[in-house]
């Protein structure tokens, strides 16, 4: 499955061997994977939790996969995103491109990540010991998207 | 099809709305997703003062929309603070 919206971990090596293996087609991976820092916005991180929006999410993570499959040459895409309660140094997104010499499978990951934190509906609420807030956007993430609107 | 739209909230306006999902009939002169936003702050105080002052963003069956896209009854409006994931 390309697209994967789950509260469980995953296993990123995992992933890579089960889109990878027998494929002699791949000559390069990218493997992006985000996770929950500890400090953030200058108070101690206890735990964030992520509420999505379950039926857009998937659609537009497809989305934004055939997108990324239209522009670069590449061979596979695979996108995790977590979502419910987690906690400092946990995986909360995946991101595997896949093909046949590096750069195209570079431009990809890159490209799905940017396009992942400005279009995805997921929204971070992060709890601390001074109490719970949600996280704003930041104009970097959409400035990051901008640039591939060429 | 359904004469009724579902309107859903996310995060902090779901929070300030007090609901994540409403089902109602299409109001009357309701034609695009602004209207749809002016008529909701119109009609509810909370609403109202839970929408000021927030950039929201809209889907309209799952997909991003401005608020000049078309809805109609049936449909799925989404309403929400910009995305923070990843």
């Amino acid at each position: 499955m390309p697209v994967r919206i789950q509260p469980e971990v995953f296993d990123a090596g995992a992933e890579l061997v089960k889109l990878t293996n027998g494929r002699p087609d791949i000559g390069a991976s990218v493997t992006f994977v985000g996770q929950v820092r500890e400090m953030s916005s200058g108070n101690s991180l206890h735990t964030m939790t992520l509420e999505h929006y379950p039926a857009m999410a998937q659609a537009e993570l497809e989305r934004i996969e055939s997108e990324a499959k239209g522009r670069f040459d590449i061979q596979d895409v695979e996108i995790i995103h977590r979502f419910g309660d987690l906690s400092p140094g946990d995986p909360i997104v995946l991101v595997i491109a896949t093909s046949a010499s590096r750069q195209p499978a570079f431009d990809a990951a890159n490209f799905i990540m940017d396009f992942l934190k400005t279009n995805a509906p997921f929204w971070k609420k992060e709890h601390a010991a001074d109490g719970s807030h949600w996280v704003d956007a930041k104009s970097s993430d959409d400035a990051a998207t901008q640039r591939w609107q060429k | 099809m359904s004469s009724d739209i579902t309107v859903l909230y996310f995060a902090r306006l779901r929070e300030a709305v007090g609901t994540s999902e409403e089902l109602m009939p299409l109001p009357h002169g309701v034609s695009t997703a602004g209207d749809l936003l002016r008529h909701l702050a119109d009609t509810d105080e909370q609403k109202k003062f839970a929408f000021e002052g927030l950039d929201i963003k809209i889907a309209v069956n799952q997909e991003q929309a401005t608020p000049d896209t078309a809805i109609a009854a049936g449909d799925e409006i989404a309403l929400f603070p910009p995305v923070t994931g990843g």
